[in-house]
């Protein structure tokens, strides 16, 4: 009888836990390559982050349908993500935008603050995407919510500083965003920590590009990031956080029937389980989800994956 | 693989040229990068050939199925994408069972026909039909193989749990290389002579890695390598771990016995999709569906053919002129590099705000703007010889918006084509507003 070679493969490294919520939630500390239970002994599932948006002007229909009107309300929102049994809000402060509904950051911290106390989950809270005024926000967040540990999204290599700052002085997390590329996560998680951040208050996102827009290119620099984090590289060794709703943007994904690729509302929820799906065979520890199917089936299959619940 | 020193060690080291390589090291270096063939040396002594044939043996079998657009599956070197580029596309196949009278079946044939979504540059498809001997009946089953051969031009399998009712089917459709599915250790013995007399690749079901391995290892000992393997996964978790573990072996422990392809076979709905996906990502070469939704098969293929692209270049678009929403001769001109992401990303914006606009896709080697702009690939120079190549300018007398990101280049560019040039924004998202801003203002 033939002998099987032992395959598992013996790593220096390991990812790095980051506590999260209250302390309660813990993102990372993979030791082997995603799921392989044979060298990977962490079994922590990846979480699941339900997206939720304080304005809803510009959120796709076809999605908010799938919250039977329960999106009007942020804090309703969350709630209803809570029900479904997600593991964290991730949280838009849309309503920021200076050109929309302009909400003061005084507005948008008591707003972080609501969701908090109603759900008990750990809260990933995002600016409007308006450079100064996002600043101001997540810096008064930071300096206002207190008794979570939230993560604070997103600092590039072009502005850091200011909300590092912030969220060290606060006890919170920052996100580190780079663009598609080991060196520039590597660099940018270099950058933070020079300026004197821990990283077991930091978590990485390498941009995941969505399915049919570019997944390829993600997968495998998440594969590539995971791979040198294992091998023993500290700067690598963050957990990692991949945001499926760009799978929302994809015009295959939402595009009416043309009479050859079926029903939109399936199609688009396969499309964010496929974009998760790849995310976490590739090293994702936190899945940013939009549609309630795909954060239900992507935590059901992460669970059958990693022998937990 | 061996190594280009290896490989000279067994050549005659005499320089005759005869191979079309200055010297034996040079053709050596050829070898170990599989450049050339072994053949092409007509002074190489037989026994050095058995043993660089054996030594650089594929680590991966590459089976051939079909014969009217062939499939090959296996043939893989690595065990992840960005390593090199994946070889061999999985296949994915549908389930025709015999049990439907002919109409149904010629109905069948025709609904997995219409899996398939044409793509720029691309066609996405369901590759394979199987035939499956639900009827236990095996003249049905050879009379829905003649249905499928006249009405299918692609590869197929055949599928029974009686072996009789294979071998005889195999026999009939010979000519066409369907993959045989499958022996068991039951009907192992039986099916390998008889794929073997009809040359047609052979499915080995084998529950535990140890019955793979020792099945192989008979049909190379019979003298038959067209083998894919099933290792008869019934959950994503199994699906996942022994994929990977028989493809590690393959390739880092260079375990010949795992040095196959392999296959699922995954029912219908949405536990089926999920498996196909695992197999697609690791290590399949073909997944057979009882059934497949257009809203399953769309995403399933689009994945496919994300991860077989080749890693090493950047995809590109074209350079040239893109119209979006209908534009006419008054539109705005928007340009950007011709890096795919950064296509996909404006032209998907582009599409959201409704707003004709000329896109002109300017070459920058699949650079994105920023790494383009300071590579100086991304110029207001190589702007303008790109709109003249494609005569925008001529096509409209709208204003150019240049991206945010290279909001620098907007006064030299205005001094080349004497034209209002206004500043659009950094990011892509806000693309839809800011054209709305500015068709607002125009009217």
């Amino acid at each position: 009888m033939t002998e099987i070679p032992d395959i598992s493969d013996k790593y220096a490294g390991q990812i790095g836990e980051v506590a999260l919520g209250k302390g309660d939630y813990i993102a990372g500390g993979a030791k082997g390559m995603p799921f392989l239970s044979f060298e990977n002994p962490s079994k922590r599932r990846p979480m699941i982050a339900g997206e939720v948006w304080d304005d809803i002007k510009d959120f796709p229909e076809m999605a908010a349908k799938m919250f039977d009107g329960r999106c009007e309300d942020p804090v309703e929102w969350a709630n209803m993500w809570k029900e479904l049994g997600v593991d964290m809000i991730m949280l838009r402060l849309i309503g920021a935008d200076p050109f929309g509904k302009n909400k003061s950051p005084k507005e948008e911290a008591e707003l972080v603050n609501r969701i908090s106390e109603k759900t008990h989950l750990p809260i990933m809270v995002c600016g409007c995407g308006n450079g100064e005024k996002d600043i101001e926000v997540l810096t008064e967040v930071c300096n206002t919510v207190k008794g979570t540990r939230l993560i604070i999204s997103k600092v590039d290599e072009c502005e850091y500083k200011k909300l590092s700052t912030a969220a060290m002085a606060n006890g919170h997390v920052i996100l580190a965003f780079s663009n598609l590329d080991v060196n520039l996560a590597k660099q940018m998680n270099i950058l933070l920590t020079d300026f004197g951040m821990d990283t077991k208050d930091m978590v990485m996102d390498p941009l995941m590009a969505a399915l049919g827009m570019g997944l390829d290119y993600s997968y495998s620099v998440n594969e590539r990031i995971r791979l040198a984090a294992l091998n023993g590289d500290k700067m690598l060794q963050i957990p990692m956080v991949c945001d499926c709703t760009s799978s929302w943007e994809v015009n295959d994904a939402v595009a009416e029937d043309d009479g050859t690729m079926g029903s939109p509302e399936h199609r688009a929820v396969w499309w964010e389980v496929m974009t998760g799906t790849a995310a976490m065979i590739s090293g994702a520890d936190v899945l940013i989800v939009r549609a309630p199917g795909a954060a239900d089936m992507l935590k059901i299959y992460a669970s059958e994956l990693t022998e937990v619940l | 693989m061996p190594t280009a020193i290896e490989f000279f060690k067994l050549l005659p080291k005499t320089n005759c040229k005869e191979c079309g390589q200055p010297t034996c090291l040079a053709f050596a270096m050829q070898l170990a990068n599989q450049k050339a063939k072994i053949e092409d040396c007509p002074h190489v002594s037989g026994e050095a050939k058995n043993t660089l044939n054996e030594a650089s043996a594929p680590p991966v079998a590459t089976v051939k199925v079909g014969e009217k657009n062939a499939i090959n599956m296996g043939g893989e070197t690595v065990l992840y994408r960005h390593e090199r580029r994946f070889n061999n596309p999985i296949a994915y196949a549908v389930t025709v069972s015999d049990a439907l009278d002919d109409e149904a079946v010629l109905k069948r044939i025709e609904y997995i026909r219409s899996l398939r979504f044409d793509r720029i540059g691309m066609v996405f498809k369901a590759d394979m039909v199987c035939i499956r001997n639900d009827s236990k009946d095996a003249d049905r089953f050879m009379k829905v193989c003649n249905l499928v051969k006249d009405n299918w031009d692609s590869p197929f399998v055949l599928e029974s749990e009686d072996k009789d009712a294979l071998i005889k089917a195999m026999d009939a459709c010979k000519t066409f290389r369907p993959l045989v599915y499958g022996a068991d250790k039951d009907t192992f013995d039986e099916l390998i002579q008889a794929a073997k007399a009809s040359k047609c690749p052979l499915a080995i079901k084998a529950g535990t890695l140890e019955d793979a391995a020792a099945m192989t290892e008979k049909a190379k000992a019979a003298g038959y390598n067209d083998i894919i393997l099933d290792l008869q996964c019934n959950d994503i978790k199994a699906l996942l771990e022994k994929q990977t573990a028989v493809r590690r072996a393959a390739l880092k422990k260079k375990f010949k016995p795992f040095g196959y392809p392999m296959m699922n076979k995954v029912g219908s709905g949405e536990y089926a999709v999920m498996c196909a996906v695992i197999s697609t990502l690791k290590y399949g070469s073909l997944v057979i569906f009882d059934d497949l939704k257009p809203y399953e098969a769309l995403p399933l293929f689009t994945l496919r053919q994300n991860i077989y692209t080749d890693p090493q270049v950047p995809i590109q678009v074209k350079q040239g002129l893109y119209p979006i929403n209908n534009p006419g001769e008054h539109s705005p001109i928007m340009f950007t590099t011709n890096f795919s992401l950064t296509y996909f990303t404006v032209r998907a914006d582009i599409e959201k705000s409704k707003v004709p606009v000329w896109l002109q896709i300017v070459n920058t080697e699949g650079m994105s703007v920023l790494t383009a702009y300071s590579a100086g690939k991304f110029n207001p120079e190589h702007v303008v010889e790109a709109m003249q190549e494609s005569g925008v300018l001529d096509k409209t007398d709208g204003k150019i918006i240049v991206p945010g990101l290279v909001a620098r280049m907007s006064g030299k560019l205005q001094e080349l084509v004497q034209r209002d040039v206004i500043v659009g924004t950094t990011e892509s998202k806000n693309i839809p507003k800011h054209l709305k801003e500015i068709t607002a203002q125009g009217q």
